[in-house]
């Protein structure tokens, strides 16, 4: 009898765990973006210079690298996360602050857009509960091009590639956004700070990528 | 060269350091989809092309 009733509760314990897990992401999801936008307007009011942003960026992926990792699963995980994502929104600064410069309504679409295709991408996986598991390797071979190619291209300097990339972070992001969602659904990531930093990562980088893409079609 | 170029490109380096292996591993370890995995993949990428265009349009 103890053994059936054990059997029965599992799923639903499964399914409150990862109903928590969801819950528990987006609080802190939407607190570290609030953060993060805090310390780019900041890193805009301070006048922050590109070298400075970098310096920032830098610490924050070393963070995410080594720190968050060996702190995720206890309470000194909080503060990491908000370090991290508040030097990478410090980091982001002295670019918002140029397309501000240029045009403001540029990055105040950029924001609109990354809010929209997170909000659509997350609903289709939530609501689908279709399993993204398959795509993972898809998704680090398109992030390794992406970065290999970036790079290249720091010392080539083409705009139309540059360009094409950042038509491919935007892909590779929406496909990671769905990938993560997913994960998290399906009990693939049950850690809710790891989830919040793949999603951070994601909506930053869609953030970044439509900034450029929007930056460049712009006549101003 | 200035140094943040050199700095941006030893970020980029270390990032493809970093993935290496966790790509890698992705590719051994991921399930292989089938094509009604991929069409539910497709679909929503295809509508976020869509709006990019449109929000590049409006610009």
């Amino acid at each position: 009898m103890l053994g059936n009733q054990s059997v029965a509760s599992r799923p639903i314990e499964s399914v409150l765990s990862t109903n928590k897990v969801i819950r528990s992401t987006y609080q802190l999801l939407s607190m570290t973006l609030l953060f993060s936008a805090f310390a780019a307007y900041l890193s805009i009011a301070m006048q922050a210079s590109q070298g400075m942003g970098l310096v920032a960026t830098i610490a924050g992926i070393v963070m995410l690298w080594f720190v968050l990792p060996k702190t995720a699963n206890s309470a000194s995980g909080i503060p990491v996360i908000f370090a991290i994502t508040g030097l990478l929104g410090f980091g982001i600064g002295p670019m918002v602050a140029y397309y501000l410069a240029v045009n403001p309504s540029i990055v105040m679409t950029a924001l609109g857009g990354t809010g929209v295709i997170f909000l659509a991408l997350s609903g289709y996986a939530l609501t689908t509960r279709k399993d993204f598991s398959f795509m993972a390797g898809f998704l680090m071979v398109g992030m390794f091009v992406i970065i290999g190619a970036s790079l290249l291209n720091i010392f080539l300097g083409i705009p139309a590639l540059s360009l094409a990339m950042n038509a491919a972070v935007v892909m590779i992001m929406s496909g990671f956004i769905l990938y993560e969602t997913s994960s998290i659904i399906h009990g693939g990531e049950t850690n809710y700070i790891m989830a919040t930093a793949s999603l951070f990562l994601s909506i930053l980088n869609l953030f970044s990528a439509l900034l450029h893409l929007l930056g460049a079609m712009n006549d101003d | 060269m200035d140094w943040l170029k050199i700095g941006s490109a030893a970020l980029m380096i270390g990032m493809l350091v970093f993935i290496y292996p966790r790509m890698k591993h992705a590719i051994k370890h991921s399930p292989k989809g089938t094509s009604e995995d991929w069409k539910g993949f497709i679909i929503p990428l295809i509508a976020v092309i869509g709006f990019v265009i449109f929000l590049m349009a409006t610009i």
